[in-house]
Parts: C-alpha cells; structure tokens; sequence
C-alpha cells in the first residue's frame, strides 16, 4: 500500500503530458529487422527452445502468412509494416541471467525508481512476487522461495520452456489455438517472453501475483505470451500492470494470454494498463492488439477478468471465458478510457458450453476529448448450455461533445432456457456534478476525476487493493484537460 | 466582509437580478427572505461564481478583494461556502470521500499540509455525531438515495468540516421536519462566529425561530425591496409577501 501511494505521489510530480514518458538506453541485442522464417529460427535459437517448439512457432508462421488483418473493429490507424519492426531484442546479460536484485542492470532498477515503483520496497511492503518483465526478457523474479514452497511455480515464459517443457508442451495453445485470429497466430510465431503460472492441486496461492510490464526498445513490437494453468481447487490472482515511454513511432504490441481453469478453481487476472496513448494530435501512442482467454475447463471453476484501460493509441481487445465446466462461472469488469484521439474496440466474450454456467459483464466506458470507445461483446449459449445466465451492464460516459461511444453487443443463444439481461446507459458528465465538487474546492480536473472514479466503482472495487489506489490516480493523470 | 453593489445579472441571458446591494459585516447573519423564483438561489450562484451565471453590472468585493476575478474553487478555498437548496448526487463517491477530497482540495490550495486518513476520520466523527450523522449515512454515496433531511445534514456537514468565512445556506429547512430543522440549526448556530459570516436564505420565518439573523432582506423579482432587523421577518408572517411586493411594484 505504501508502495502504491508512492507510485500514486510520483506520478502526480512528474510534468507534462504523459508522465512515464521517458526511456532507459539499454544495448541490446536484437533479432534482425524483418519477419521471416529466419527471425523465428532466430528467437527459438535464442532462447534454446526444444525442436517440437521452434516447428509450433514456424507452423504458426507459415499460416499467419495466409492470413488478413482483421479490420471489423471500430479502430482506424495507419496499415502496419510488419517488415519494418525487430522482432526480438534482450538485455545484454542473457546468457548470464542475474541471480539476485544486485545483479540487476542499475538502469532497469532506475527506470523502475522513475516509474515510482521502488521493487525491492514495492515487494516487501506489499508482499508480491514480482517477475518483471523488462523488455522482452524477464530480470527479476523474486519470492521465489514462498511459492515454491506452495507448490506454485511463477516464472517467465522461457524459464518455464526450460525447466517445466512438458506443462508447456501440454497447454500451450489450448485455449487460443495457433490460427486464432492474425494477432494471436504472429504472437505464436515469434512471441518472446511472458509469463508463467502453475498452481497445482488445492493450493491457494499464498501472494498476489504481479508483473510489471515495460516497452522499452525503439520498434520492437512486444509479443508476450502469458500461461496460467490452476489446477482442481486451486486459487490465483494475478496482476498485470502496464507503463510505456515516450515514442515517436506507433509500437505494435501482440500478447497472448490462455487461462487453465481446472475442476473448483478461481483464477483472478486483473490489468492495469496504461501505455503510452499518444499525444493530443494522435502521434506516438502504443497499438494494443491482445488476445485474452480462460477456459473453465473444469466443473464449478470460475474465471474473472478486471481490467483499467486507460492507455494505448489503439486498443483491439475482448478478454474472454470458455465456460466449459458445468457451473462455471466468467466475470469480466472493465474500465476504459479514451481521451484525445484514442480508440478503444474493446468487450468480452462469454462462451456458454456446460451446464448451469453464469457471466456476469460489468463495463464502464469513458470517452473525452475526440476519442471513440466501442463496447463489442459477445454472449453466446449453445446448445447443451442448459440454464445459463448472463447479466450484461454497459454503461458509458461522455466529457465533452466530440467524442462517442458505442456498445455492440451480440447474443446468440441456442439453448432456450438460457436467461440472458442486458442494461445499457449513457450519460454525459454534468455540469450540476462539476460545479458542487468546484464549489468544495475541487479544480476542475479534480472533479472529473472524483466523478470518473466514481462511475467507474463496481468495477475499482474487483481490484485488489494494491491496484485500486493506483487505478484510481490512472483514471484522473488520462482524463487531464479533458473539460474546460 | 462582504460588499454587493448594484448587482445585476442574467442567467443563460435572461436579466434575474436587478441592482441588488447588502454589505455584510463580520460575523453577522443576513437572512434573504422572498416569494419563489425572486432571485434568491440565483444570488448565491452567482457569489459561489456558477459560470452560466453572467453578472451584467455591479461589484462584489469580498474579503476587500473583486470577487468576481476567482474561478470557483478559488472562491471555495477563499472561504464561501454554500449549502445547495438541491445538493447534487455524486454517484459512487462515498460520503467519506468526498468530504476527505474536499477538505484537502481547500487545504492544498491554501498551502496547508493534508490531513491524513486516521486525522481526518477522527474530525468527520466529532463532526457528524453533533449533526447526528449516522456511520453509515457516510459510506453511501453523498446525496445518492439520500432523504431531504439527510441530504441538508450532509450540506451542514460539509460547512461544519470546511469552516468557511462565509456561508450561503439556500434553503438550508426546506423538506425538514421541526427535529430535523432544530439539528441543523444547532448546526449552524455552533458555527457562529466573529470572523464568520452567514446569509441563510428561506422562505419561511419558521427556520429564523432558530437561526437568529441580525438582519433581514426581503427579496422580490431580483431587487431587495425592504431590509431591517429581526423584526420583519416576524411582520412577514404575519402578513405575507404579497403585501410587500405590490407595494414594491
Ligand atoms: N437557466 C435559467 N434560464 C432562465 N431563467 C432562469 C434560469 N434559472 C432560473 N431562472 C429564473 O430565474 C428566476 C429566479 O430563480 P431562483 O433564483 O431560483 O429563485 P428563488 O431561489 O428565489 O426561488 C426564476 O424566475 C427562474 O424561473
Ligand atoms: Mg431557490
């Protein structure tokens, strides 16, 4: 918590527009520019992969390359040369993986000073494990030890590639399959480093489990693949949290994150993300195009999904459940910001397949400046969901008049028994509101951001309570001159 | 502490106020009494500086200083406080909180150190219990769902937390009942002080049975038409505003 209002204090010091805005000058190594089947041979070699996985990635390449950008979502940005980006790039000291904080690179460390997230503090304080995820590979896992001791392992992708192959080997890609859509697929293909989480059998995981993602290198798009696997009632809560630093040039980011949700489990994946949007003109910001998936593969297993998006020029997002188990249960609560030019498409599926399952979707959509925000979710029931339910709430609201939100939400249900509600609202920011919190003292930008906070509470409330401080100071740093 | 002169003002372009001056002293309370839409909520919109207000002649100086020149929350931080005869809902943002952001908001504003968490509790507690707010009235989000009564204990909770130097109650009685009116009453009269100023505006002498004003105006179609001591509020009940305003007229 200490940590978090400090991160909170730091954030409110920093000047001007965006304050993360800045970038840490690391050598590193890099992939050749260019996609090929080359760059992919290059990353697998890298990173000692067995063979079964280099012929994964090169699968999933060959097919990407027969496939379209898909251009249905509501987002408009400049067509991407997938050519003319690196596909890989580490700290220098790979080979030589630090062993302990001290051996970390001190201008890592200092980045993470200037983002207000002092880690060895940030871990003692609020007791989170952190695996760091500084560019592409991973430089800091720590509390190691606890969690070994559960049983849990938490360790980036490429440890787990080493050191569990056949946990990998036995869920990789069973929940967004190879061809999924064009993101996943390149994702497939040359994904670098992510994360990985196992839980086995009737554990709780004793800490929430977090990592702090970074986008460091000029044109390297960041493709990050995430595996978390939970084994029969077992419990996770995972955090994400997100900053980038200030770029000239649009930067594709491409992760893939699969959920394994076995028999009475709970995973909890919660996201702050807050990447670099942009600049007012629209120049500069992060392309976001993510692929998010929990299969409730076991009976009575439950999946929620929360997440705070504030970042990002362009945002193509739909974290989703397969509600495979009978009594399964998915929740997706969500915040989205867009303030200037941004465009969030962003939603959830919700995939009835057992019986008895539920989902329940909470979205909360604000939109400024001369941004547009889309709600697109899908809630389908097939055939042999019987008795499914789903609650829908969208609501969105508006600061200014030259901005817009749209809510799409598609239900396909092929069980009759399914009872399925959807409530949505628009509002606009009032000026009665703005002038009671000014007339207490508030400025203007105080007020918009109490009153977002506000709107958005359901939802801040999902978070655990390391994030929703931070959450809560996000929402009025992206809001900033956005009335007025 | 406070000098109307001549004040004439328009909301959304329509005239409202038609030369209205009151000059109000340390420490004194002013009670503005008038028929409905005579101006009188328009008044304190216009002191708090509500930016569809427009003043169109006159001068308010507050404190020796043109009010008109600070954006609202400057004139909030400088001490004018007003108690909404509708007090908005905030929807999400607890009771607690917004009370928490407020006071720090005039605190930083003013170059004062924030209070913290277990400081400011303490203070909201002492301050409640007088006003008989209940715990729970605080976790709710501020005016969300909440009754006339609630909602004017909240408004004198706020005064009795920000400690203005000037105080603007608009209707501050109107939708309590006599338990109720006395609680806030015992409220604001608590707050009654040398350096502290209020204008409690009503329709009804009934509030001034509690609140004991030094002087009382007598608001109609945007000008003061008669002002005088405790006195007239009594005359007014007895004989109505429309006496008064024909005579005006
Ligand atoms: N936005 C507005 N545009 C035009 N006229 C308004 C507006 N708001 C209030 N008025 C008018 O201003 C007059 C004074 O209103 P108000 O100050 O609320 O009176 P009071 O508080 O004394 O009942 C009324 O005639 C009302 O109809
Ligand atoms: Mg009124």
């Amino acid at each position: 918590m200490v940590a978090t209002r400090e991160t909170v204090e730091a954030v409110d010091e920093a000047v001007g527009k965006y304050k993360y805005g800045f970038s840490t000058d690391i050598e590193s190594e890099k992939a050749p520019k260019g996609l090929s089947e080359d760059t992919v041979r290059f990353i697998s070699a890298k990173k000692n992969e067995p063979e079964w996985l280099l012929e994964w990635r090169l699968d999933a390449f060959r097919r990407w390359l027969n496939m379209e950008e898909p251009d249905w979502a509501k987002v408009n940005y400049p067509k991407i040369d997938y050519q003319d980006a690196y596909y890989y790039s580490a700290p220098k000291s790979d080979d030589d993986r630090p062993k302990s904080l001290d051996e970390i690179d001190p201008k890592i460390l200092e980045t993470y000073d200037k983002l207000g997230i002092p880690l060895v503090e940030q871990m003692a304080l609020a007791g989170i494990a952190v695996d760091a995820v500084f560019d592409s590979v991973s430089v800091a896992t720590t509390f190691k030890e606890r969690l070994a001791e559960a049983g849990v392992i938490f360790c980036s992708f490429s440890e787990a590639v080493q050191d569990h192959p056949e946990l990998v080997r036995q869920y990789l890609g069973t929940v967004v399959p190879v061809t999924d859509n064009y993101f996943a697929t390149l994702n497939s293909a040359v994904f670098s480093d992510g994360s990985f989480v196992y839980v086995p059998k009737g554990v709780r995981c004793p800490m929430e489990l977090s990592t702090y993602f970074r986008i460091n290198e000029a044109d390297t798009g960041q493709f990050e693949r995430t595996l978390i696997i939970v084994e029969d009632g077992a419990y996770v809560s995972y955090l994400e949290g997100c900053t980038a630093p200030m770029r000239d040039e649009h930067q594709l980011h491409a992760a893939v994150v699969e959920l394994v949700c076995l028999e009475d489990a709970e995973i909890k994946y919660s996201t702050v993300q807050n990447w670099y949007p942009g600049d007012e003109d629209g120049n500069g910001g992060i392309y976001n195009f993510v692929t998010k998936r929990g299969d409730c593969r076991g009976d009575n297993s439950k999946i929620s999904w929360t997440q705070v998006e504030t970042g990002s020029a362009v945002t193509w997002k739909y974290p989703s459940c397969v509600l495979r188990g009978d009594n399964s249960v998915g929740e997706f609560y969500s915040i989205a910001i867009s303030n200037n030019l941004q465009q969030v498409d962003s939603g959830t599926k919700m995939i009835h397949l057992g019986k008895n399952t539920s989902s329940r979707i909470i979205s909360k959509g604000i939109s400024a400046g001369r941004s547009s925000s889309t709600y697109r979710g899908l809630v389908s029931v097939h055939k042999k969901a019987e008795d499914a339910r789903n609650f829908t709430q969208c609501d969105s609201l508006l600061i200014g008049d030259r901005c817009s939100a749209h809510t799409v939400p598609y239900i396909e249900s092929k069980n009759p028994s399914a009872i399925l509600e959807h409530e949505a609202t628009t509002s606009k920011l009032s000026e009665d509101q703005l002038f009671y919190c000014r007339q207490r003292g508030l400025d203007e930008e105080e007020a918009v951001a109490l009153l977002v906070n506000g709107f958005c509470r359901d939802v801040l409330q999902q978070l655990p309570m390391e994030f929703a401080v931070e959450a809560q100071k996000l929402v009025g740093i992206s809001l900033e001159g956005s009335v007025g | 502490m406070l000098e109307i002169k001549d004040l004439h003002a328009s909301v959304d372009g329509t005239p409202i106020l038609k030369g209205i001056s009151l000059t109000i002293g340390d420490g004194e309370i002013h009670a503005i009494m008038g028929p409905n839409g005579s101006g009188k909520s328009t008044l304190s919109n216009v002191l708090a500086g509500r930016e569809n207000y427009m003043i169109t002649k006159g001068s308010i100086i507050y404190k020796g200083k043109d009010l008109t020149e600070l954006s609202i929350e400057e004139r909030a931080s400088a001490g004018i406080f007003l108690a909404f005869q509708y007090p908005t809902e905030i929807p999400g943002v607890t009771t607690m909180t917004f009370l928490k952001t407020a006071v720090n908001a005039q605190r930083k504003a003013r170059g004062e150190d924030e209070l913290d968490a277990v400081k400011f509790l303490k203070l909201v507690r002492e301050k409640a219990k007088e006003l008989k707010v209940e715990e729970d009235m605080l976790k709710r989000p501020l005016n969300v769902g909440f009754s006339g009564g609630e909602k004017k204990r909240a408004e004198t909770l706020q005064m009795s937390l920000l400690q203005p130097s000037l105080a603007v109650l608009d209707e501050t009685d109107s939708g309590l009942d006599i338990d109720a009116l006395k609680i806030v009453a015992d409220g604001v009269n608590r707050m009654r002080a040398p350096d502290r100023s209020m204008i409690v505006i009503t329709h009804y002498q009934r509030l001034l049975d509690y609140i004991v004003p030094d002087h009382v105006h007598v608001l109609a179609k945007g000008k003061i038409i008669r002002s005088g001591g405790k006195a007239l509020a009594a005359e007014l009940e007895a004989s109505g505003y429309t006496d008064l305003t024909e005579s005006a007229a």
